[in-house]
């Protein structure tokens, strides 16, 4: 049984990236893969959904760092969403508040990208 | 009361990321049989997993067949676990608050690993002896219970 899921779900032009299980530094390839099919595709208005995501280590936000320059240079962005408080301690004592924005659902990261 | 009996509790595997997993289970296990709630366990095992991870990746060079020590002991005041390799030794300098624009960079030099232990635990060593054994030992303290 693998430990770590990344579920990838098109609404219109944003694309949301559903995570599930545990992003180490053995899964984080696949999530890599994951924003880089979006990538390839020219798909750069993304949402990282995270409510089934509950281990995250520094090499799973090394992935979001790999990939947050060349989208936000192409005119998209990487929106976190519904963070559990476990996983948003990492984040937070890496600062990643100060570099994304966080939603406490996925309703309001779509708002904000459509938001004119 | 003082109990005079320290417990250790061992774990030798081989250097594959896919074991992280199991490295968590181990200490996090232990770490729920000592009492320690949830938030604590849980900053336990990332720190292990961020030592674990820079053994694989830095003193391995990603190595898939080497052997990584994890050693949890346990006194009447804290928890300790040690990460025992054989591989590279490695600079582990005082890291500050990681500069984000170089994290991919930090990341490679294991940096940011470094950095989470020591916001996670209460006490972090290394030692790194050339051509020999190179040692995490990190600690958290058992609190009283209220």
């Amino acid at each position: 049984m693998n430990g770590f899921e990344a579920k990838r779900e098109d609404k219109e032009e944003i694309s949301v990236v559903y995570l599930k299980g545990y992003l180490d530094a053995h899964t984080a390839s696949e999530f890599e893969s994951a924003l880089q099919e979006l990538v390839d595709e020219g798909r750069v208005c993304i949402i990282v959904n995270m409510c089934g995501l509950n281990y995250i280590s520094s090499a799973g936000l090394g992935v979001f760092m790999g990939f947050i320059e060349d989208i936000r240079n192409k005119g998209g962005d990487i929106k976190l969403a519904e963070m559990t408080d476990k996983v948003f301690r990492v984040f937070d004592l890496l600062g990643f508040p100060m570099l994304y924005e966080i939603f406490k659902d996925e309703g309001a990261a779509i708002a904000k990208y459509r938001k004119p | 009361m003082i109990s005079t009996d320290d417990k250790q509790y061992r774990l030798r595997i081989p250097s594959q990321t896919d074991n992280l997993e199991l490295i968590r289970d181990f200490v996090a296990g232990i770490a729920r049989r000592v009492g320690f709630n949830d938030s604590e366990i849980n900053k336990i095992e990332l720190a292990v997993d961020e030592a674990c991870t820079n053994v694989i990746t830095h003193a391995y060079e990603n190595k898939d067949d080497q052997d990584i020590d994890v050693a949890v002991k346990l006194d009447y005041q804290k928890l300790t676990v040690i990460v025992t390799d054989r591989g590279k030794g490695f600079q582990f300098s005082d890291v500050e608050m990681p500069d984000m624009k170089n994290y991919l960079a930090e990341l490679r030099v294991g940096g940011l690993g470094i950095y989470l232990m020591k916001a996670l635990m209460d006490e972090v060593d290394y030692k790194s002896r050339p051509g020999g054994k190179n040692e995490v030992r990190m600690a958290k303290y058992l609190l009283k219970k209220k």
